[in-house]
């Protein structure tokens, strides 16, 4: 029991989560099963209102799920935030005003039991500059920074991070990517959001795609491309039934583009050996496709869904 | 250790806000040397058997204090707003440590306010046996145990454009119908004992050589049960609606 606490991270069952609003019933989750181990860097990815913030809003504790259950390092989210172990970049959180940057820092040290040095995280926060400057004086930019310097001085087992590089410069963004790959090499586990699709892919070792409420992917970058069979075969083939492209094995869709076609593949490897058995293609190209086409493929689900 | 921290950097920011720092306690200051100045001679205001100086002091007091209470409390609104209640409540800070940092900043203000105005008052030629000082400033900081409520349930309840009227018409209204700006007679004098307010300005009965009257313990007590009931509602809907 007590190994099997001390390994868990997050572990999320069948969370589900309805709000009542002026025009009707909304599901913002509606069926979530999640399971992080320590250390783990995973993306939450979605379009908007796919439940991105709700999800993490039910993994912390900030809002209790109508169904399912959600464990923190082996404890309730909120055992788990009295101990200290979270710490979060929330997408709405603010800076309070007439406090410095270093006050402020220092302060969310003191809340938590095995803090960061303050010093230490303002300076991989590029922020050592500013710490005598008051939070009201900063630039957006800046309060982002200030916001991942508050989750990083907890010192705190899971860090959550809401779109945590909205409104940084490219270097920012660049150093606090940096920072989470130190600080998940520590043993800490890292759950961030984002619709910055190169993020995910670049920074995460895991993503879990969330669309209308559901986990519809979840796995490595290159399994979920995968999982969409989102790889293309272009060549020079004039005069070739599309029909007949189609019945390839791998093949999942075909169309023509002057004397070239393009072939969408579930299992690219099966569909070159069919293709050149069959054919003579010519000018062959296989490109994986990026993580934006799984992305529209795996999301795309019309219906609206609304409880009645 | 750390609540207590955090009590001090809410008191750090009261301070830093100048232009509120500034306006909550000269305002209530220029206001009662403007009435008391003028009447200081006068030994029995208005048959009371309060001195001029004396009777101004308590209701200018009690205007500061309600009014410090009120904004203090309602700085959670401001805290709102900024999502950084929400940034605490990821924290191991429990929710009524910020509460307790929050309410003796509040306090902190009320005392600082008390204290100018009881140099004010010693001016003017208030002059009150050790005792009797500190008798009123026990009365003063009980009454206001009930604007504290309120103050954390506007806080909670209201946006921040909101906070502000609403801080300036209850503090206003209140001191007219408490008897702040002078004795009260008529309708107003029988309804002004069911109000916590009242009885703030009726600290400087102390003068007489008494307190509160039963009536007064009553009423305070009362209203500060149901409005700390009521800040007790206003925080749960708040911290609830997810």
């Amino acid at each position: 029991m007590t190994t099997t606490m001390s390994t868990a991270g997050i572990a999320a069952r069948g969370l589900e989560k309805t709000f009542t609003t002026p025009r009707g019933e909304v599901r913002a989750v509606q069926h979530v099963d999640l399971a992080i181990v320590p250390g783990e860097i995973v993306a939450l990815l979605g379009p908007n209102g796919a439940g991105k913030s709700t999800t993490i809003d039910l993994l912390l504790g900030l809002t209790a799920p109508d169904r399912g259950t959600v464990t923190l390092f082996g404890r309730t989210p909120a055992e788990a935030v009295a101990a200290g172990e979270v710490a979060a970049m929330l997408q709405t959180g603010g800076l309070v005003r007439d406090l410095t940057v270093r006050e402020l820092v220092g302060l969310l040290a003191s809340l938590y039991p095995a803090p960061r040095p303050v010093e230490e995280v303002l300076a991989v926060t590029g922020l050592d500059e500013l710490a005598d400057r008051r939070t009201q004086r900063l630039s957006g930019g800046q309060v982002q920074r200030v916001r991942f310097a508050l989750a990083l001085v907890a010192g705190a087992r899971l860090i959550v991070l809401d779109e945590p590089t909205v409104a940084m410069d490219v270097d920012a963004r660049r150093a606090l990517w940096a920072t989470v790959r130190t600080v998940a090499a520590r043993g800490t586990t890292v759950l961030f959001a984002t619709h910055y699709l190169e993020e995910a892919d670049a920074h995460a070792d895991r993503i879990v795609l969330i669309a209308h409420g559901r986990v519809v992917a979840d796995g490595p970058a290159t399994e979920i491309k995968a999982r969409v069979g989102q790889r293309t075969i272009k060549a020079t083939l004039p005069g070739a039934e599309l029909a007949a492209l189609r019945q390839l094995p791998g093949v999942t869709g075909a169309e023509r583009r002057g004397d070239a076609v393009v072939l969408t593949c579930s299992d690219s490897d099966r569909a070159v050996r069919a293709l050149l058995g069959a054919f003579d293609p010519r000018d062959l190209e296989i490109a994986g496709a990026d993580l934006e086409r799984a992305f529209v493929a795996l999301t795309a689900e019309p219906p609206a869904r609304r409880a009645a | 250790m750390t609540a207590i921290a955090y009590t001090g950097l809410e008191l750090v920011r009261n301070l830093r806000n100048r232009q509120y720092f500034v306006l909550s306690l000269g305002l209530p200051v220029c206001l009662y040397l403007l009435m008391a100045g003028p009447r200081r001679d006068v030994t029995s205001l208005a048959g009371s058997g309060i001195p001029a100086p004396l009777y101004y002091l308590t209701g200018m007091i009690a205007f500061a204090t309600i009014a410090a209470m009120l904004a203090g409390g309602g700085r959670i609104a401001g805290d709102r707003i900024a999502g950084w209640t929400r940034q605490l409540r990821l924290t191991p800070l429990p929710a009524r440590a910020y509460l307790r940092g929050k309410l003796t900043a509040a306090y902190m203000m009320a005392l600082l306010a008390i204290a100018l105005l009881d140099v004010a008052g010693v001016a003017l030629g208030v002059r009150l046996p050790a005792g009797a000082w500190l008798h009123m400033t026990g009365l003063v900081l009980i009454g206001l145990v009930p604007f504290a409520a309120l103050g954390v349930a506007l806080g909670h309840a209201l946006g921040v454009e909101a906070i502000g009227p609403a801080i300036g018409g209850v503090t206003s209204l209140l001191a007219f119908v408490s008897g702040t700006w002078f004795p009260l007679q008529g309708v107003l004098a029988d309804i002004a004992p069911y109000l916590p307010s009242y009885w703030l300005v009726q600290a400087s009965r102390v003068a007489l050589g008494g307190g509160w009257p039963a009536q007064g313990w009553l009423v305070v007590g009362g209203w500060s049960v149901a409005l700390i009931a009521v800040a007790v509602r206003a925080y749960r809907r708040d911290t609830q609606r997810g």
